[in-house]
Order: C-alpha cells, then sequence, then structure tokens
C-alpha cells in the first residue's frame, strides 16, 4: 500500500483535499479492483478519492505517473503477465531504459523505433491516423518520442519540452490537411467520401448537396471528417506525453515527476496570470460557480430560517381547542430586498480580472432585480442595461467593452475622476440598504484619490467593500493607493482566484 | 470489508456483481451503455456499500444510471425526488395527523397517556421513501434525484440516513435496514454539497459520452434505426459539442433528434436535414445560427 500512500500525498500537495476516511476508502477500493484495467482502477479509485469535477485534470495527471506509467513494474510484482496492449512496442519502452544511461535523446536509440527513418516514421504515422488503429498510434508515439523528443536523463523537468518537439517534427498539422486532401481527392473520383478507418464507405451519406465544394466533400463531410481526424490526432498527442512522461517515471521517480507536474487547481488560478489553458479552465469552472453564487443568493433571498413543526405540541394544543383542525403553514419571512451597485475598474492593467468579475456580477444580477453595474477606466459608465437579457455572461462582457462609455481623458485609470463622478450622478441613488462593491487594484496612475468620495458613499451605504485582484503584498506600492481608499470601506479583501471569490460572496450573502 | 461488516445490515461476502466487465455488460442489456469509469464506480460501490454520488451536465444519463441499476438486479426503485423545501416530513416518515385528530375526537373521553400510545402506532404512520428504502424485505436500489437542490438540514439528515442505514422513530424505535440498499444520488452541481455528503459517497462524474458509447447509445434506445445514421447522428454532435455555445446538446436531445430523423424516413443526413432540424439539438437561436454555418456553411431557416 505504499504506492497508495505515495499517491494520496501527492494529491494533497497538489491540493486536492483527501480525507483520512476516503485515503481509508481508497485503500479498501483497491482490495476489490483489477489493477490492470486502468479505465476502471482510474475511476473507481478517483471516486473514492476526488469529489470535485474541476479536480479531476489534476487527479489524471497524478494517476497516469503513479499508476499507469509504472504498471509494467506493479504487473511483474503481482506476478502478472505482461501489458495486453501494443505488444511490438513494449522492447522499445524497456529500450529506453537502458537507453537513457547513453543519452536516449540522440535518435539512435536501440529499440524498435530508433532505428526508424523519418521517412518510415512519417509514413507508419499516416497510416496509423488514416486507419484509426489505437495499437498502431501507441506504437508512433513511442517511435516519435525515442526518435524526436531528445530526451536527456536526470534533468528535473516535467517534458513540455519533449512534448513540444516531438509534436514539432511530427507536423501533425501538415499531415491532417494531407489525410483531407486524399479524402477529397477519393471522393472526387469515386463520387462519395472515402472510409476514414474502418467505417463502412457511404457512412458520411453520399448526397452531393449545393454547398459541397466540387472536390467531392460537402461542408459537413468535410467537417465531419476533419473532426474525427483531430480526434484521432489529439488521442495520438495523449500517447506522445504519457509515453514521454512514462520515460520521466523511469528516470527520476514517480514521486520528483509528479512534482514537476503540479499546476494550480482551477480555483486557485491566479486571474490575472492565467496561460490560454488555465483560463479556459477557469472558465469552465466559472460558469458553475456563477450558478451556485446564483443559486445561493436567491435561497437566501426567499428563506429566512423558519422554526421546525413542534407536532407533539400542536396535537396537544389541537386536543385542548377541542381539536381544531391542524394545518401547519411555514411563514418565509420576506427580508427587504437588497439593492447591491457594482463598481468595476475594466482597464487594461485588470482586464482579465475584469472579465471574471463581470461574470459576477452577471449571476448576481440574474437573481436580484436591483442590481445596478457600472464600469470605469478614466470616465464611468452604468451598464445595467447591457446585462439585461443577456442569458450568456460572455455576451454582456463582450457588449460592455464595445459599447460602455468608459474613457475619459486617455483611457488609463483614473479612481479619483471616476469615484467623483459616480457620486455626483448615482450619489442620491445608494440608500442605507445599498451593498456597494468597489472591484480593482486602486493603481491611480498618481491621480488624485478624492477619497473622500467613498467616505460620503460609505456614510449613505449599507456596506462598501472592495475587491483587489492584486497580490496583498503589492498593495500601496507604486501607484497603488488601495489603502486610502480602504480606510473607508468595511472590508478589502484581496481576490485573485475562484477560492477567494467564492469565500468572499460566501460570507456577504 | 471489515468496516462494511460492521454496519447493520451488511450483505457481507455476498456481491451483487461478479466483475466490471459484467456490469457493463447486464447495463448493456438493458440498454444503458456504460463505460469502464460507470461501471467500476458501480462495481465498488457496490462491494463497499457505499452511496454513489452522481454529478454531471443535464441529460447524461445520471438518473437512468440508478433505474438501469435497479432493472439489472431486479430491485425495486425508491425514488426521492429532491426540491427546495423538501423536509423530514416528506423525505424520511409523518405522522398522519389528520387520522390521529379523527381518533382523538373520537375517544374524547379518554387519557392523553392512553391516547398518545394509540395514535403513534404503525398504523398512523405515513412512510416515505427514505424509510420505505431502508424497511423493504425485497431488494431495492435507492434513487435521491436532484440532491443538491435540498436545504443543508435535509442534506444532513439524508446523511444520517446513509452512514446508519436505519431510522429511529422516537414513537417506535430504531428501523434497521436488513439489506444496505444500492444508493444513487445525483447532482446538477447547482449548490455545494456539504464536505461530509461527499466523504460518505463515491463520486461519478458523467460527462457527454465519447462517439462510440454515443452511437451505440443511440442504436440501443432509438428503435429502426440504421447503423450507419446512428453513426452519423453521433459524429454530428460531437462537432456541435466542439463549438463554443451557450449550451451543448444532451444525450436526450441527441436521441429526440435521431428520433425525428427515423420518423421522417431520413437515411442519410446531408447539410440541409441538419440544419433543418438543429432546433431539435439546440434550444438557443444564436446557438442554432452558429451551429448551422460551422457544420454547413448554411444559414439557419429564420
Ligand atoms: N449511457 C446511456 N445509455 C443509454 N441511455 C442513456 C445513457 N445516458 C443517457 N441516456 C438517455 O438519456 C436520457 C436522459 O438521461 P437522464 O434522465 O438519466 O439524464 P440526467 O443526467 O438525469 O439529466 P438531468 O440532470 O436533466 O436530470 C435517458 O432517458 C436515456 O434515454
Ligand atoms: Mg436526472
Amino acid at each position: 500500500m505504499d504506492l497508495l500512500t505515495g499517491f494520496v500525498g501527492e494529491l494533497r500537495a497538489a491540493g486536492i483535499p483527501v480525507s483520512l476516511t476516503e485515503h481509508l476508502d481508497a485503500a479498501q477500493a483497491l482490495e476489490h479492483l483489477p489493477l490492470e484495467d486502468r479505465q476502471a482502477l482510474k475511476y473507481a479509485l478517483g471516486a473514492s478519492l476526488v469529489k470535485s469535477a474541476t479536480h479531476w485534470r489534476a487527479y489524471e495527471t497524478a494517476f497516469e505517473v503513479y499508476f499507469s506509467l509504472q504498471r509494467g513494474a506493479r504487473l511483474a510484482e503481482a506476478g502478472g503477465e505482461e501489458g495486453a496492449e501494443g505488444s511490438e512496442a513494449r522492447s522499445d519502452t524497456s529500450a529506453v531504459g537502458q537507453g537513457q544511461g547513453q543519452g536516449a535523446g540522440t535518435g539512435r536509440g536501440t529499440g524498435g523505433g530508433g532505428g526508424m527513418t523519418p521517412e518510415e516514421l512519417a509514413r507508419l504515422l499516416y497510416a496509423a491516423l488514416a486507419g484509426g488503429n489505437d495499437a498502431m498510434v501507441g506504437a508512433v508515439a513511442r517511435y516519435a518520442v525515442t526518435r524526436y523528443a531528445g530526451m536527456e536523463p536526470g534533468r528535473p523537468v516535467g517534458g513540455t519540452y519533449y512534448l513540444y518537439r516531438t509534436l514539432r517534427n511530427l507536423d501533425l498539422d501538415g499531415v491532417l490537411e494531407r489525410l483531407m486532401a486524399e479524402a477529397r481527392a477519393a471522393s472526387a473520383s469515386v463520387g462519395s467520401p472515402p472510409p476514414p478507418g474502418e467505417q463502412p464507405a457511404d457512412e458520411l451519406g453520399t448526397s452531393a448537396d449545393q454547398t459541397g465544394p466540387l472536390d467531392g466533400l460537402t461542408a459537413l463531410e468535410e467537417r465531419l471528417l476533419r473532426d474525427e481526424y483531430r480526434s484521432r490526432i489529439d488521442a495520438l498527442k495523449a500517447e506522445i506525453e504519457a509515453e514521454i512522461r512514462r520515460r520521466l517515471v523511469a528516470d527520476r521517480g514517480a514521486e520528483a515527476l509528479a512534482k514537476s507536474l503540479r499546476k494550480p487547481l482551477p480555483e486557485d488560478v491566479d486571474v490575472m496570470h492565467a496561460s490560454r489553458e488555465e483560463m479556459a479552465a477557469l472558465n469552465r469552472a466559472l460558469r458553475p460557480l456563477a450558478r451556485k453564487l446564483a443559486v445561493r443568493l436567491a435561497r437566501k433571498r426567499r428563506h429566512g430560517r423558519r422554526g421546525p413543526l413542534d407536532f407533539r405540541s400542536t396535537m396537544r394544543h389541537a386536543l385542548s381547542t377541542g381539536g381544531v383542525p391542524v394545518d401547519p403553514r411555514f411563514r418565509y419571512p420576506r427580508p427587504a430586498k437588497p439593492e447591491i451597485m457594482v463598481v468595476a475598474d475594466i482597464s487594461g492593467s485588470v482586464a482579465s480580472f475584469a472579465r471574471f468579475t463581470l461574470h459576477l456580477v452577471h449571476a448576481i444580477n440574474s437573481q436580484f432585480s436591483k442590481v445596478r453595474s457600472f464600469v470605469f477606466v478614466d470616465g464611468i459608465d452604468e451598464v445595467t442595461g447591457l446585462f439585461e437579457g443577456a442569458d450568456d455572461p460572455a455576451d454582456a462582457v463582450h457588449r460592455i467593452n464595445t459599447e460602455a462609455d468608459v474613457v475619459w481623458v486617455d483611457g488609463h485609470s483614473d479612481y479619483g475622476h471616476a469615484l467623483a463622478v459616480f457620486l455626483e450622478r448615482w450619489g442620491e441613488e445608494i440608500t442605507p440598504r445599498t451593498s456597494v462593491l468597489l472591484l480593482g487594484d486602486a493603481r491611480n496612475n498618481y491621480h488624485a484619490s478624492n477619497a473622500w468620495v467613498l467616505k460620503d458613499v460609505r456614510e449613505r451605504a449599507r456596506h462598501v467593500y472592495w475587491l483587489n485582484p492584486e497580490p496583498r503584498s503589492y498593495w500601496d506600492s507604486g501607484d497603488s493607493i488601495v489603502s486610502e481608499y480602504g480606510t473607508h470601506c468595511d472590508a478589502v479583501v484581496e481576490c485573485r482566484t475562484l477560492r477567494q471569490l467564492e469565500a468572499f460572496v460566501g460570507e456577504l450573502t | 470489508m471489515s468496516t462494511a461488516q460492521d454496519t447493520p445490515g451488511a450483505h457481507g461476502g455476498d456481491h451483487r456483481f461478479e466483475s466490471i466487465a459484467a456490469i457493463r455488460q447486464s447495463l448493456a442489456d438493458v440498454d444503458y451503455l456504460a463505460d469502464d469509469g460507470i461501471a467500476g464506480v458501480v462495481y465498488l460501490a457496490d462491494r463497499l456499500d457505499k452511496p454513489v454520488l452522481v454529478e454531471g451536465p443535464a441529460g447524461t444519463g445520471k438518473t437512468e444510471l440508478a433505474k438501469s441499476v435497479a432493472r439489472l438486479t431486479g430491485a425495486r426503485l425508491v425514488r426521492l425526488q429532491c426540491y427546495e423545501g423538501l423536509d423530514e416530513s416528506k423525505a424520511l416518515y409523518e405522522w398522519n395527523y389528520k387520522k390521529q385528530l379523527l381518533r382523538i375526537q373520537a375517544d374524547a373521553g379518554q387519557s392523553w397517556d392512553k391516547l398518545e400510545e394509540d395514535i403513534f402506532a404503525e398504523d398512523f404512520l405515513l412512510t416515505r421513501p427514505l424509510l420505505e428504502a431502508i424497511r423493504s424485505p425485497e431488494p431495492v436500489v435507492l434513487l435521491v434525484d436532484e440532491v443538491d437542490r435540498v436545504e443543508l438540514e435535509t442534506e444532513a439528515l439524508l446523511l444520517e440516513v446513509l452512514s446508519e442505514y436505519q431510522v429511529s422513530i422516537p414513537e417506535l424505535g430504531t428501523v434497521r435496514a436488513t439489506t444496505i440498499p444500492m444508493v444513487f444520488l445525483t447532482s446538477n452541481n447547482t449548490r455545494e454539497l456539504s464536505e461530509a455528503l461527499k466523504r460518505r459517497c463515491l463520486f461519478l462524474h458523467l460527462d457527454y459520452p465519447d462517439v462510440e458509447r454515443e452511437r451505440a447509445i443511440v442504436e440501443a434506445r432509438v428503435p429502426g434505426i440504421s447503423a450507419q445514421l446512428a453513426d452519423q447522428v453521433a459524429r454530428i454532435v460531437r462537432s456541435i459539442r466542439s463549438l463554443d455555445l451557450k449550451k451543448h446538446p444532451s444525450v436526450s436531445e441527441t436521441l429526440d433528434w435521431a428520433r425525428t430523423l427515423v420518423v421522417l424516413g431520413i437515411e442519410t443526413v446531408d447539410a440541409t436535414v441538419a440544419v433543418g432540424t438543429l432546433n431539435i439539438l439546440l434550444k438557443y437561436r444564436s446557438d442554432i445560427e452558429k451551429a448551422a454555418k460551422e457544420l454547413a456553411g448554411l444559414d439557419a431557416p429564420s
């Protein structure tokens, strides 16, 4: 069970909360699960360890490193036979184990793939993708890594560069285009599209409709075929990545590799510095969060707490009053509608944060009619109307970025001016039931702060909160004057991750 | 299995399924197409006597999984449909106070103590799904559907029942499960469930199926469809799901679409047919327009 303990340790290090109960459940699960069925093992073990879909990717990576990649060793331990798939490649994998001592990266390699010329490899690659043959794809992945990755033993890397080098040499975009060209040609000559893999020849339909290009494939056929090849290419890429990791595990051990591969969980990604891929994951996580927040806000609004029904006392009461019909009724208190004013900086320095918070505003907006939204750079504009009727937050964000009138002088943040205008134009509408949420980094480009505006706002409002997307350690450095504003707020909160945002909203509602 | 045997009513050693592959096969026999992940989790749930929390987008087969497991094990399905405001009296049990009241009025001369004993008896008990599942002498599968809709207090109640598999009714004593039922909870993730509940459950995230599995689902669930059409349907849906849309088609929508194509007598989907019927797969106007353009280079009919 050492393997499991190490694995659980890695999950925790990656930020996934695994309780002791869950660890024990997983240990018990392992007793029942067939180790050689990796898919089932991955899911069943995951079912006892990972309880949130946003953690699944991190789990998969760790699983791959700890289980899939060591299956040769584990199976040998268990006295089992060698892995069932891709037998032609096994010799290659072990060859790398030997090869790495002498620099497996030179491309000459010792195993089956190493001696292959680039032309032979390219032909094999083409055939594997054209035929959609999984075993062949696996073999290509192994050959390609041996030939092109240039792996050097002992380097403390996660393999991104090896992956990049391998893929660059394979020119998969070019291969895709050749596959498509061949499909078109075949279709033009036969009058029907070619079989992608082992599918029946006419599966994509034969009707030549009006949108079909002259060379044979209709637009629809073209699209479907392209998506099919793309999915095969993605499978190949995943195989290549797995192969590289397998070799890295052999070289450095699971623990060290898993450590290099660790990435922040989606809820811990810094919004301001997210990579494109992280941002995509973040956006996926944002939608359910926004939905969750909306539901939570709505619930809080509709229900106060109600006391449980004391049945016995009700009965006694009925008895004493001669059995007057008992019809328990729960009364929900109707709290006064809270009003929220959101004032968000959408200047370049916080652009990604602004997108993120606008999604939040959208969620709040869909639950409260009394939400008013304002955006500013050096000028300020009300955008409440732009959220109305937009059922997709992305639409609303797009409209705000194109339609809001937020530039006054030069399009660099001027909090002082924006706030002064806010107070002047909308100050009268702030009431003791209004919560004002300010979103921004308070980087004021050395303009006048006009912090008195916030003092005034706070006197009118119920609460004033400031959410700052910068790390706390940057606050008040350079042109940041967040503390100057902060003295007039109920709280200033660091808010750079989904987790922080969620925590804040949790306390707010 | 030690912990499971400590639990009251565990059927130690006695498992419902032989292997993961067997589950996959039996599920397929009742027209539910699982992958190794789904089958693996069901297998483990049976071995460890743990509830399964199934989460995922709408229409991906969460509810159907529980129903199918019931069908294949020959168990009765007991379903607790959750909604906002669901409480103990609707989830667990309730005293039939109208009936109690009648009795009180009828026996007006009795002392309260005597009366109390009479009216808090089996006859006056209204059994709700959780109690029903626990008391059932025959095997049941308990489905707690859309658990994310209940309030936290009700969730705590659920947790209690699912940890002990027993219910104590102050007036009647404790009711224990004779066999631990298989339990499925489904969630659309509109609310974060409590850590305690999640810890108690095995977690299964159901996503859209891959193209092979979706094709198989279509073939299993749409009578009279040709293999070729089923394949085409699955591929087109995959392409549509790869687009950036407000709402992706669910499996139920795929099935609705496939059924429509069959009714229309369509053998092969070309661009015109696809675009003309996109409104069955997609709900938003803007999504329909985008898909029509991306897929077939056509404008959606207005
Ligand atoms: N794996 C599958 N095999 C066979 N049919 C399936 C499968 N997955 C989904 N379906 C079909 O899709 C329909 C919708 O599934 P189901 O009602 O279980 O979705 P759900 O995930 O519970 O959705 P919701 O979140 O809206 O409740 C089912 O009636 C069933 O016909
Ligand atoms: Mg359902």
